[in-house]
């Protein structure tokens, strides 16, 4: 009886929703090589001159000149790889064509930008890496509560609390102790957090609402009531760069990653530390078994509270050290609300980096390279608002997040509180 | 080891959970425990394991009274139990969710996963459970899931074990492992509570019974005194009757007709190879196979919550291969879900709640301003509460604190009080105790003497063989054979082997 219907079926194209996100992908790839080949073609023989050191740098090397044929080889091939993911499925290299294809179509961008004239791309590197420092340090204490399924909003008021702190205790009791102070801040707002939401079950949003707005209030007070006056209590000085020996020398990678202040070292040291932790250790076990099972944890002997609490504390304490970045890393001074929205960022950046510390570290790479990129392209005249040119990688972030990405899964329990019996 | 539950009493609310429990525990000695659905058997074994504290009453090890703070004291004390509901991190390896909160370290807290698969290994070959350690939970079938479990706590090196329901999701083959690795247990002294709701089982591994009845002991016997008729006595109170009583099935018109229905997983491979079938009016057709043989994703594709690949569904003569589920719903199909937990019911909502998932929206309870007529939502579904038994004190209780079978009896409940043309049940007595089974299958029959189809789905052969007028045997995403069963004829051999694999049966041509 099923022989006919299966011989009928054998003739149906099946197609699965792996090709249909293959397809789709496909198809913004050619909408960027079309754009790429009539918007950002540059003409033949103007060149874009990309400058890797700078006149002092102890090694130099010659600078990347590229000819304005360079758009036309991305878009054709933007256009193979587009056309090969919408027609034939990408299978196991589908992710790979996407994130190449979203990378050249960047760089060509920046030829376009930058064709006839110069520009400093080592500079924007280091650039992107200062500017991705509080974003990926907010980043890094969301991955830490939410992996014990504690919805961190209250992470843009640590932030702010740290700046505030750091510029305070800082011009108070010195730089280093102004560091120490803000991190205790950033772990006491930490554990308020965790007292709120697992010992007295307060809907985690609304507790985090309430930090944000108790941080700002206050600090914001403070500024234009007492820093006003007396400006020496918001004058601190500022943590120098760190040239380390001979890695500082290297050119482009040197000043992006070894010329920098303390504040660009801890994040990434903390992050390598958290991804250890998370992944390598017997705590970091039980800190993700909270997060997605607290049941099951509880069944085995694991205090679900008890982590909790530690993990919010920590959270809150790298905000605390990522928010001093603002007063201690860069300016000595605090302004009101100056982390300005920092801290949602690096939650977006927590998602977009699927909870993983080296994820969030990425994903605010993005950020903080669309950061200074729209900076640089104020300098260079384009045709284009800059307000407008700097939506374009955020743009490419969705883009990524969508097609690179696909479904990112946050920790089973996340936002849950967990209630014994 | 011997472990005594002394006087135990536990109360949630207004429910008495357990009455003044007493109750003896001996090593090398399986103890079966029965009991109807919220007779609190569940509740004992978790104060025995420390997860809940008594309100009275006191737990003795060897004559010594102890104390539990929480599991982690269970556990010391030698303890384990393998909860009704699993207990494990989907995203987890094996290896993983057996040494969490025991795990073997290195120097600054590094996580010594080589040596957890290595003792896991250990475990394996010294009780032959042959589970792989670095899969992960959520790869597993429910089988395998199940003895990881058992692996959490053997690895706990526990002396008492607690086996809540764990043949409740096992196939017939498993059950057979399962009891094989049971009895090595007792064989090497370790003290077992074996609870389920399958009297064959109980009969078959324990060396003594007991029941439960609305939080107290109520009786004990020897298993080899016992059958199965005096057992469901012991535990309803009354006669039950195990044969499914109904007449022989007057088939009408096609109801849902499937055509070559094809459906492709992550990976691109068919779970559903072509599968085409007819469910007429007034018969019941039973899916009978092993499970994860492509049961789940037919079910789902059957109500809309998954979309085919290929194929297409026609219901009442419309297709409906495009319909949304609520289109298919408005049609008159019913579902009741595999997994209650999943797609059932929503935990935190009440009873009531739960009750009126499926008809909220229903003129019947309108009120103005398109809010929604709640006191008629509370008695109606107190009224089902009586129909189907769902033993609670108040239709304002959160669902999820029901015992598993009445969470059960909840949903079908749900699903059948209504106006149907086609009903779409998948195990639909999973974890329900005999007196519910009696009721829940006799309201499917009736179901389809009013005129319904009838789509049963079950992993349990007893169950399609004593409910369907015509069998069904999937394997490997086909339908690989068809039996008649008017009357009971279909032969339980052939359709055991069919499930297996094995070509032949009668509808092979
Ligand atoms: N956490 C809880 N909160 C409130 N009531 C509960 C809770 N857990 C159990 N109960 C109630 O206690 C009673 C006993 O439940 P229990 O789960 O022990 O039953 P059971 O014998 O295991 O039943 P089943 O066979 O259906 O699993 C039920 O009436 C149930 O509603
Ligand atoms: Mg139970």
């Amino acid at each position: 009886m099923a022989d006919a219907t299966s011989a009928s079926i054998a003739q149906q194209k099946i197609e699965s929703s792996g090709a249909l996100r293959a397809r789709i992908s496909g198809g913004v790839l050619i909408a960027l090589a079309v754009l790429v080949l009539f918007v950002l073609d540059v003409a033949a023989g103007e060149v874009a001159t990309f400058k890797l050191t700078g006149p002092r740098d102890a090694i130099q090397i010659p600078n990347l000149v590229v000819p304005g044929g360079f758009n036309m080889l991305v878009a054709a091939l933007l256009a193979f790889l587009g056309a090969r993911l919408f027609f034939r499925g990408g299978g196991r290299w589908a992710t790979m064509f996407i994130g190449i294809g979203l990378g050249i179509a960047v760089l060509a961008f920046l030829v376009w930008a930058d064709a006839g004239k110069s520009f400093n791309l080592t500079g924007m590197l280091s650039e992107t890496m200062v500017r991705a420092v509080p974003i990926a340090l907010g980043g890094l204490a969301g991955v830490l509560s939410e992996r014990v399924a504690v919805v961190n909003i209250a992470i843009e008021g640590m932030l702010l609390a740290g700046a505030f702190t750091g510029a305070l205790m800082g011009s108070l009791l010195g730089s280093w102790l102004g560091l120490v102070a803000a991190v205790a801040i950033g772990g006491m707002f930490g554990m308020m957090l965790a007292a709120l939401v697992v010992t007295f079950r307060m809907d985690q949003i609304i507790a985090g609402v309430v930090i944000n707005l108790f941080v700002l209030g206050l600090t914001s007070y403070v500024t234009s009531q007492v820093f006003a006056e007396h400006r020496w209590m918001n004058n601190a000085e500022v943590f120098r760069r760190i040239e380390i020996p001979v890695l500082s020398d290297i050119p482009v990678l040197g000043p992006m990653l070894f010329s920098q202040n303390i504040f660009v070292y801890g994040a990434l040291i903390l992050v390598g530390v958290a991804t250890y932790y998370l992944f390598h250790t017997k705590g970091g076990l039980r800190a993700r078994a909270v997060g997605e099972h607290p049941r099951a944890a509880d069944t085995l002997g694991v205090d679900v509270y008890w982590t909790r609490y530690l993990h919010v504390t920590l959270a809150g304490m790298v905000a605390g050290f990522g928010g001093a970045y603002f007063t201690l890393g860069s300016v000595g001074r605090f302004d009101e609300n100056m982390t300005n929205g920092r801290g949602f960022i690096g939650l977006a950046a927590m998602i977009f980096g699927r909870w993983h510390p080296v994820g969030a570290l990425m994903a605010a790479l993005i950020f903080g390279f669309a950061d200074s990129l729209q900076q640089k392209l104020a300098l260079l005249n384009t045709p284009i608002p800059s307000e407008f040119l700097a939506m374009a990688p955020y743009l490419a972030t969705i883009v990524v997040v969508a097609g690179l990405i696909g479904k990112a899964r946050p920790p089973a329990a996340d936002g849950q509180p967990y209630v014994k019996e | 080891m011997d472990v005594e539950l002394r006087g135990i009493t536990k109360r949630f609310g207004p429910v008495v959970a357990n009455d003044n429990v007493n109750l003896t525990i001996r090593g090398g000695e399986v103890l079966g425990l029965l009991g109807e659905n919220g007779a609190g058997k569940s509740t004992m074994m978790n104060i025995l394991s420390g997860l809940y504290s008594p309100d009275e009453g006191e737990i003795l090890i060897d004559g010594k009274p102890v104390v539990f703070e929480g599991p982690g004291d269970g556990i010391e004390a030698g303890i384990g139990m393998v909860h009704q509901h699993f207990m494990l991190v989907p995203v987890f390896t094996v290896a993983e969710n057996v040494v969490l909160g025991v795990e073997p370290t290195g120097r600054l807290g590094y996580l010594d996963l080589k040596k957890a698969r290595a003792q896991v290994d250990e475990i394996n070959k010294k009780y032959g459970l042959r589970v792989p350690a670095d899969e992960l939970i959520e790869n597993l079938p429910v089988g395998i899931q199940q003895r990881v479990e058992i692996l959490k706590v053997l690895f706990r090196e526990a002396d008492v074990l607690i086996l809540d329901e764990p043949t409740a999701v096992l196939t017939p083959q498993e059950v057979e492992e399962f009891f094989g690795i049971v009895s090595a247990l007792r064989d090497s002294g370790k003290a077992i509570v074996f609870i389920t709701h399958k009297l064959h089982e109980i009969l078959a591994i324990s060396d003594r019974i007991s029941v439960l009845r609305q939080g107290a002991i109520t009786g004990e016997g020897d298993p080899k005194e016992l059958d199965e008729e005096k057992l469901a006595e012991m535990m309803v109170g009354r006669h039950v009757s195990f044969a499914v009583d109904k007449a022989p099935a007057q088939p009408g018109e096609e109801m849902l007709t499937l055509d070559g229905v094809t459906v492709l997983d992550d990976a691109d491979e068919k779970v559903l190879n072509g599968v085409s079938f007819t469910v007429r009016s007034g018969e019941i057709l039973g899916i009978a196979g092993v499970q994860g043989n492509g049961q789940t994703e037919l079910v789902e594709v059957i109500t809309g919550l998954a979309r085919q690949n290929a194929g297409k569904l026609t219901f009442a003569g419309e297709d409906i291969s495009h319909a949304s589920v609520r289109d298919r719903h408005f049609r008159g199909m019913a579902h009741i879900p595999e997994d209650r937990h999943r797609m059932g019911m929503v935990d935190s909502f009440n009873i009531a709640e739960n009750m009126a998932l499926n008809s909220y929206y229903d003129e019947a309870y309108a009120a103005p301003f398109g809010s929604i007529n709640w006191p008629r939502v509370h008695e109606t579904a107190a009224a089902f509460c009586v129909d189907f038994d769902v033993r609670t004190p108040s239709v304002f209780l959160p669902g999820g604190s029901l015992s598993g079978g009445n969470q059960q009896k909840m949903v079908v409940a749900r699903e059948l009080e209504r106006q149907t043309r086609l009903v779409v049940a998948s195990q639909p007595t999973r974890g329900v105790d005999v007196g519910s089974i009696e009721y829940i299958h006799k309201r499917l029959v009736e179901s389809r003497d009013e005129g319904d189809g009838v789509l049963i789905v079950s992993s349990e052969l007893d169950e399609i063989m004593g409910l369907s007028d015509r069998i069904l045997v999937m394997f490997e995403g086909r339908i690989v054979a068809e039996f008649d069963n008017t009357g009971g004829k279909a032969d339980r051999n052939q359709v055991g082997l069919a499930m297996a694999g094995a070509t032949g049966g009668e509808a092979a041509a």
